[in-house]
């Protein structure tokens, strides 16, 4: 029996040495995860002898809210859409990165200028920037395969299920693309009714073909299983389908929305020194590029894009699939955080109810 | 003495269930509880703006606020600025007027250290939406400690500027939709559980041992699959490039471009729910079934019933109780029913408690709790009318 006592007193012991040194970070799953594990937990481990956990989640606050409020928070650091950093911001659930000091770039510019503007916030750090893209099975348009957004709207010169993500956003601003409104003027026309009804017109064509999708990782499967003939998609997962998995996929680049990925802090953390290391870790210019060698999301940094060279594994050439390269600029938006912040709840309604309708 | 002792045996049972009592209570009444509180109380605004919300009573709603009232909440703004909890507020008032979320971040580290005589202009120069009425409406419907307004929300109503109660326009209309739908999906999957599990309780109930405990083996071993694994197999079963499309497909039953939409719609959750649900109906019913004497059967015969007869006078309803009671948990689980739409059911095969989840998910438990306590009533009602009509003391629940 004390032998039995004298056991679990040490195990508990061994566990809260190993929990010193111990840092739970949550990030999207799939290949996007793993090029972050890959990239940047592993050798932060190596480098620090913090022991990094990794979790999965699907986006959102629901998780972050249920521990801070609780009081029982084992989240440490979590990758975020930016709008969710500026909503988790202002309810509290995050810590203020105001002192956290990053580091400078390898020729010495100060991290204030190296880091794109608009990267960072009160409570984010920026880490990618990743794209909704459209992308096709090739298979499914052998002649004259589609090229804008316009396309992906017309169902009958290219038949098929569409998949969508089942949220208001970045599809209201698709619509308002294929209906020829000019990127610069999306948000101003969606601060109007008109602007909305005419979104959702333009989203009513295609209703009936469309096939929602919820997590990152669905719309290459719906590709692939052939659920679906084209689908909006985050870009890094469709180039690791094509490179990696061979599938005969095609991205189309034209207005394509972009968004900053961001590090947060869950207010209260357990490992708040830890997270913190991470953070400046993370921040590193060649940080940033070595999760841009592993999948297609552009690093957050000037400096980084010169690091950002040929796939690790396949010697593919990694510049050209980035959403940030020239090439694949021509037409885009930049998703605005602060206007759907300001205008998710009702759009949210709206949304539903054309769901339901 | 022997009073004493009359009182001692009826406490003891009494305080033997004590502990069930409290359990109930702390489990069960008091979230219950919570949650209709949750449901027309809201403080967030309240408590951090009070003294703006007790000038706002006396405001008239057709101009703008006066002197007073601008100056201090600009005072209490600063506060709220300093324990950083002014984001909480903006998104509450966002909630009630869309677009105005900006207005507190914008206005906080700007109003600080104004000295001036003339706060509304200065606000107003900060971001003129302050000179809107819509923002202060928004802002004293927020404050409101006690409402209705999750109550209106959830069936689709709202206050116009009046204060009358209207139907919120066409193009935001949801909830009325889904209860609409959540009824009606929880009647066909009790119909179809009935007209599935009825036979095979009866095969169960009047086969030799050995080949009714396999049948029961059948019917629970899916039971005890994790639910979020079932639905996903049935995604490999029923989508378009799945195994029962490619089945058809494979013997000229259908068309190779004319796969049927067997998921990721209404149809899928119909499936879904009715095999998750299914030995709901076939235990209780199995139950009852097996204690129905066979004799009786051979009586109605040896007395001139055709099969068909004795069944629909004999049998049938001897074994009303069992599918009585299976029929009222299928439905009544079913209008809860959450994973399965969730993750088979697409666009339009969504159910009322997709909605509440949302709204749990995006911290509107107000909204969530009045929903909640919507289905919970209508439940209510359906028992009550269930009861007069069939009785609920006659249920056998296996």
């Amino acid at each position: 029996m004390k032998r039995n006592i004298f056991v679990s007193f040490a195990f508990l012991f061994a566990f809260n040495l190993n929990a010193a040194g111990e840092l739970t970070i949550v990030s999207w799953g799939g290949s996007y995860a793993k090029a972050s594990i890959d990239g940047i937990f592993k050798p932060f481990e190596e480098e620090t002898g913090i022991k990094v956990n990794v979790e999965d989640y699907n986006g959102g606050l629901a998780q972050i809210r249920a521990q801070v409020e609780t009081g029982n928070v084992h989240w440490d650091v979590v990758d975020v859409e930016s709008q969710d950093d500026l909503i988790g911001c202002d309810e509290g659930l995050l810590e203020y990165l105001d002192d956290l000091e990053l580091p400078d770039a390898p020729d010495g510019t100060p991290a204030e200028e190296d880091f794109f503007e608009g990267a960072n916030s009160d409570c984010g750090l920026g880490n990618i920037v990743w794209a909704t893209v459209i992308a096709y099975n090739s298979s499914a348009y052998e002649n004259d395969p589609p090229s804008t957004m316009s396309d992906f709207f017309d169902i009958e010169k290219y038949p098929g299920k569409r998949g969508m993500r089942r949220t208001p956003e970045v599809n209201l601003e698709f619509a308002l693309m294929a209906d020829g409104v000019p990127p610069a003027e999306i948000y101003d026309l969606l601060s109007t009714d008109e602007g909305i009804d005419r979104a959702f017109k333009k989203l009513d064509t295609i209703k009936d073909s469309i096939l929602f999708w919820q997590a990152g990782a669905q719309p290459p499967q719906l590709l692939a299983d052939k659920e679906v003939a084209m689908t909006t998609a985050y870009n890094g997962r469709i180039f690791n389908a094509i490179n990696l998995e061979k599938q005969p996929f095609v991205i189309v680049w034209d207005s394509h929305v972009r968004d900053f990925g961001q590090w947060v802090i869950v207010a209260g953390a357990p490992n708040l020194e830890n997270a913190k290391k991470f953070l400046q870790y993370a921040a590193r210019s060649s940080s940033m590029a070595e999760v841009s060698n592993r999948i297609s999301y552009g690093p957050l940094r000037h400096s980084a894009w010169e690091l950002v060279g040929k796939h690790v594994d396949t010697d593919i050439d990694m510049k050209p699939h980035m959403p940030t390269d020239p090439e694949n600029s021509k037409n885009f938006l930049v998703n605005d955080a602060e206007w759907w912040a300001e205008h998710r709840d009702d759009l949210v309604f709206r949304f539903n109810a054309w769901l339901n309708r | 003495m022997a009073a004493k002792q009359g009182i001692k045996s009826r406490i003891r049972p009494i305080s033997l269930a004590l502990p069930l009592v409290a359990f109930i209570a702390i489990t069960f009444l008091m979230p219950l509880g919570n949650m209709l509180k949750e449901s027309v109380y809201d403080a967030e605004v309240a408590d951090a703006l009070p003294n703006t919300m007790r000038l706002l009573n006396d405001w008239n709603g057709v101009e703008l606020p006066t002197e007073e009232v601008f100056r201090t909440i600009a005072e209490e703004i600063v506060v709220l600025q300093e324990n950083r909890t002014i984001g909480k507020i903006g998104i509450r008032v966002n909630r009630v007027v869309s677009g105005t979320r900006s207005v507190w971040g914008k206005t906080a580290r700007r109003v600080k250290d104004v000295e001036t005589d003339n706060m509304i202009t200065t606000m107003v120069e900060i971001d003129d939406r302050w000179s809107e009425l819509d923002l202060w409406q928004g802002i004293k419907t927020a404050g409101q400690r006690y409402s209705a307004k999750n109550y209106l929300h959830a069936i689709d109503l709202t206050r116009a500027d009046d204060g009358s109660i209207v139907s919120v326009d066409e193009q935001r209309r949801v909830y009325n939709t889904l209860y609409v739908r959540t009824l009606y999906v929880a009647t066909v999957v009790t119909l179809l559980c009935l007209v599935i599990g009825y036979p095979i309780a009866y095969a169960i109930a009047h086969t030799p041992p050995t080949l009714s405990k396999i049948l029961l083996l059948c019917v629970l071993v899916p039971f005890w699959t994790s639910l979020l694994a079932r639905a996903t197999s049935w995604i490999v079963l029923l989508q378009s490039q799945g195994v029962i499309n490619d089945f058809l497909v494979w013997l000229r039953i259908i068309p190779d471009e004319g796969r049927l939409s067997l998921i990721y719609n209404m149809t899928g959750t119909l499936i879904a729910m009715t095999q998750n649900l299914l030995p709901f109906v076939v235990l209780p019913t199995y139950a009852v079934l097996s204690s129905i004497p066979p004799t009786y059967m051979r009586a109605a015969a040896s007395l001139g019933a055709n099969p068909v007869q004795a069944f629909v006078r004999v049998y049938w309803p001897q074994s009303l109780p069992g599918v009585a009671s299976g029929c009222l948990l299928v439905f009544i689980l079913s209008i809860g029913f959450f994973i399965t739409p969730a993750i088979v059911g697409g666009t339009d095969g969504q159910l009322i408690s997709n909605m509440i989840a949302y709204h749990i998910d995006t911290n509107n438990w107000g909204l969530a709790a009045a929903i909640s306590v919507i289905v919970l009533v209508s439940v209510l009602i359906l028992y009550v009318v269930f009861d007069r009509w069939v009785g609920v003391d006659k249920l056998k629940l296996n």
